[in-house]
């Protein structure tokens, strides 16, 4: 078995539709009924939905066939695919390195070839992440274009679940078939209704204004930049513009991200008690110390981790100074975008900062690894799209390049990337 | 509105009660799924992802239960905000699916208002703090062992109810007496009822938990209807949980009430704690003896984008409430106090006896409306909402009264008891048991065959025997079937007799 999978088992959608005859790889932490749905944990390595996800509802109606269930990082916490129960995923394009996360899986089944396309979830950059490390195209919708229904939620106010593909028209089909309103997700909005992503990608960039915020290129390393630069370059060599711009706020997103993003997450992982399903521990004692038990065994040291981070961060007495404060930041890191994106139509950095760690490299270094996602986190802080797609490579490791755009500006940015794969 | 002073001397104890009642909001579905709220047959038969809390699920709100809880911030004159968010409650127990409750925190749908009740036939203003719309969690049933969750052997967990809309109306500590609560609790769930959001009738609709202090006199200035909140503060208080009726509330409340009273004049101090009202008992029972702060860490529920509601308070009107209605059945049909309350405790009552009484007499209907039917219908153990598509048939009743077609003996004690206990309609009972009011010959025609058939007691009559003239009656009205007027009769024999 393909080490991209977790579980490989065959889920045919219609004869018909606009996906028929493309083989589909979905992370597994998007709900598939009949079919387990592990989020990378011990906790739920048994857990198999009675219901599917609305986006596993319209792959299946648009003709898709779903191939597998892709490994991640357990619950999505992690930028390498290596916190995973199942074990780590190689990167198929750059061997004994891993494939990004936390929707590794999805991006190493797409860039093997193992599946046409590829569905992930982008909660900090997770399946821009990847799909950089792996050389394929991945998009991070706005918050609300695609309904999270079904997906086991990480960090419910960041997370968008998001398209793999080769090529950024690929992507674009696949998003509009997962994208539009949907009465069970709340959250979700109408704009993507009646879309027509693919339609966009034109490759088109002539008279394109591309902001280039010097805070996402300082500390990343050389090669990377020159080989976005070069990326950057093509643009204008096809008629788009480039100019600086600035998003001071920026220096506080990875801490504001961290400490929203545990901070939903201890109680969107509560759950996990071992009542209802999952892993539940042969624990003697009280409810209450069966629950830990419960919690101790299934859950990995990462998740741990942030859900003690997060637990202390929305504590009394800790509340105001931890997470209103990163509130505070979320909201001057939105108004900074919509500044910069008043003078630009889109905006360009590296999507990660450096080429993909070595397997095993970064594992013992969480700080290390929360920085690494200083590029794509500010984006899900501002509920913004953002799209990679492959920039070239350094030293024979693939770069990304990442487009953000306006709220609901997808069609823009595929524009815009299209013209690069 | 003046309060009437709480009379005290210098050492008594003054009781301060606040409270928190949780009531369920009657919607047809729970608040964050498309699960029926009707009580179920099986234990986790009205479940779904959401309510289950399964990975990925979401809620979606039931803007039902937002309408409900407009309604009753009108009818509490609260402040509704432009709009109303959620929170999450975050806290560990298994009947709660998701560990977390999903509830409002610092922007509750109703704040500020108040209830105004009489107590002993005085007017009083009790200060509502705020109502919040919240999910019930499921329930649990311990088996075997101690049978509380840290001794039974095992717990069964049953998520029916988990979901189900529920408002929590919390107080201003303004009670200082057990009475007043339970006065308070009777008006409120009048006020609920008469919104159409609340049905006493339903299992676990009602929920009080109440916290219950006494102020030595010595500490207040002036009226101890305002007590400061430092008095307020000083003093240990005791939470009592697990009331579900007005009367238990009192009793809980009385039987606290003199249990801190009693401990406080020997000496003793009053643990601030947590007390369970033990119903057969009759006694509350300390819960937890350290009462640790808890921590609930609370944030907004992301999945539930703000839901504007200001324009709500306009377009949802209200119908008028019980208070209101009592005053006016006073004047307007110059109804007693108690008749008037008696016809407006519940909605459908009311809108049945105006309906009766804007064609017939008044009084004829508050007697056929609170006494006949209401009476009948108490004795079988029923209410009027049973038989809400019988009370045209009701109607028609007492106006063949009205029209004084029938007696009003045999309307009830015939008519009224056959349609409750065989279903038929009136007009059949009548022609059936043949009640309709004889004509006058055929009466005197009875009364005249009765003296010729009694002649002994004719003469007893005549010698005064008052005993006698009511055989005659009877006979009479054997003859004409009951359907002559016993009054009538009785005139009848006399000038008979008497010449
Ligand atoms: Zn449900």
């Amino acid at each position: 078995m393909s080490d991209a999978f977790i579980t490989e088992e065959r889920i045919e959608g219609r004869d018909e539709g606009p996906l028929a005859g493309r083989t589909v790889a979905v992370k597994d932490n998007i709900s598939t009924a009949g079919v387990r749905t592990t989020c990378g944990s011990r906790m739920l390595a048994e857990y198999v939905p009675p219901y599917d996800a609305t986006v596993v509802s319209r792959l299946k109606e648009a003709g898709a066939t779903v191939v597998g269930k892709t490994n991640m990082d357990e619950f999505g916490m992690g930028s390498t695919t290596e916190t995973s129960h199942f074990g780590p995923t190689e990167n198929p394009v750059a061997p004994g390195r891993v494939p990004g996360g936390s929707s590794g899986g999805s991006a190493a089944a797409v860039a093997a070839g193992e599946a046409d396309l590829a569905l992930g979830s982008d909660t900090g950059g997770s399946v821009r992440c990847p799909a950089a490390f792996c050389g394929v195209v991945g998009i991070k919708p706005t918050y609300g274009l695609v309904s999270r229904y079904g997906l086991v939620a990480y960090a419910n106010s960041l997370e968008q679940i998001g398209p793999f593909g080769e090529t950024v028209a690929d992507a674009a089909a696949l998003l509009d078939v997962i994208a539009g309103s949907d009465d069970r997700d709340a959250t979700t909005r109408t704009e993507g209704d009646d879309s027509s992503y693919a339609d966009a990608a034109t490759g088109d960039v002539e008279g394109l204004t591309i902001g280039v915020p010097t805070e996402l290129f300082e500390g990343a390393d050389e090669g990377v930049v020159e080989t976005t630069r070069a990326a950057l370059g093509e643009l204008e060599d096809r008629g788009a513009e480039t100019r600086e711009v600035s998003l001071p706020s920026i220096e506080h997103a990875v801490e504001a991200y961290y400490v929203i993003a545990t901070s939903e997450a201890s109680s969107n992982l509560a759950r996990f008690d071992g009542v209802r399903y999952g892993h539940s521990a042969e624990a003697e004692g009280n409810w209450n110390e069966a629950f830990g038990r419960t919690r101790e065994e299934g859950f990995g040291e990462e998740v741990k981790r942030r859900i003690l981070l997060g637990t202390y961060a929305l504590s009394a007495g800790y509340h105001d100074k931890y997470y209103a404060k990163a509130q505070d930041a979320r909201a001057w890191v939105k108004q900074d975008f919509d500044s910069a994106l008043e003078e630009a139509d889109v905006l360009a950095s590296p999507t990660m900062p450096v080429p993909p760690f070595e397997l095993g490299e970064s594992l013992d270094d969480p700080l290390q690894m929360y920085l690494a996602d200083a590029n794509t986190v500010p984006v899900n802080l501002a509920d913004l799209p953002a799209i990679s797609v492959p920039a070239g490579e350094t030293d024979g490791l693939p770069v990304g390049l990442q487009l953000i755009g306006p709220a609901f500006g997808e069609r823009r940015l595929i524009r815009a990337a299209s013209a690069l794969a | 509105m003046t309060a009437r002073t709480v009379q005290r001397g210098e050492d008594d104890l003054v009781t301060v009660i606040g409270l928190e009642v949780h009531v369920q909001l009657e919607t047809a579905t729970k608040i964050f799924c498309g699960c029926p709220t009707e009580p179920a047959d099986e234990p986790n038969e009205n479940v779904c992802p959401v309510c289950l809390g399964l990975p990925g699920a979401l809620p979606v709100l039931n803007e039902g239960a937002v309408e409900s809880a407009v309604r009753i911030g009108k009818a509490i004159d609260a402040t509704i905000p432009e709009e109303t968010r959620f929170h999450r409650k975050n806290y560990y127990y298994p009947d709660l699916p998701k560990n977390f409750q999903i509830t409002q925190y610092d922007e509750p749908i109703c704040a500020d208002g108040e209830l105004e009740i009489t107590v002993e036939g005085d007017r009083r203003t009790v200060t509502i703090e705020r109502a919040h719309l919240e999910e019930d969690p499921g329930s649990l049933q311990h088996v075997g062992g101690g049978g509380g969750i840290d001794s039974a052997e095992y717990t069964l967990v049953d998520y029916n109810r988990a979901g189900v809309p529920l408002m929590e109306i919390v107080t201003a500590p303004d009670f200082r007496s057990p009475a007043e609560v339970r006065a308070f609790l009777a008006e409120l769930t009048e006020v609920l009822e008469y919104l159409g959001v609340f049905d006493a009738e339903r299992d676990g609709s009602l929920r009080v938990d109440a916290n219950l202090s006494m102020i030595p006199g010595e500490e207040i200035e002036g009226d101890a209807r305002e007590i400061g909140t430092d008095a307020l503060e000083a003093a240990n208080r005791t939470e009592v949980k697990n009331i579900s009726s007005h009367r238990g509330a009192e009793k809980a409340l009385a039987y606290e009430e003199t249990r801190q009273k009693n401990a406080i004049e020997r000496g003793r101090a009053i643990e601030q704690e947590t007390r369970h009202w033990d119903e057969s008992r009759g006694i509350t029972v300390s819960m937890r003896s350290k009462e640790e702060e808890k921590d609930y860490r609370y944030f907004e529920e992301a999945d539930l984008p703000p839901l504007r509601v200001a324009d709500w308070k306009e377009e949802i009107s209200i119908p008028e409430l019980p208070s209101a209605r009592r005053e006016r059945f006073q004047g307007e049909y110059g109804l007693s106090e108690e008749a008037a309350s008696k016809l407006t405790s519940r909605k459908e009552v009311a809108d049945f006896y105006e309906d009766v009484a804007r064609e017939y007499d008044p009084d004829l209907a508050a007697t056929w409306v609170a006494d006949e039917l209401l009476g009948e219908l108490n004795y079988r153990g029923t209410e009027i909402t049973a038989v809400e598509d019988r009370l045209a048939e009701v109607r028609r009743l007492i106006a063949l009264v009205a029209d004084e077609e029938i007696t009003a003996k045999n309307a009830k004690e015939v008519v009224l008891r056959g349609m409750l206990d065989d279903g038929d309609d009136p007009e059949t009972i009548v022609s059936r048991e043949d009640l309709g009011k004889t004509d006058e010959g055929e009466v005197q025609r009875a009364v005249e065959e009765a003296i010729e058939d009694n002649p002994e007691a004719v003469a007893d009559v005549e010698g005064g025997d008052d005993g006698a003239i009511n055989f005659l009656v009877g006979q009479v009205m054997g003859k004409t079937g009951g359907s002559a007027d016993p009054g009538e009769v009785n005139r009848l024999l006399r000038a008979e007799i008497e010449g």
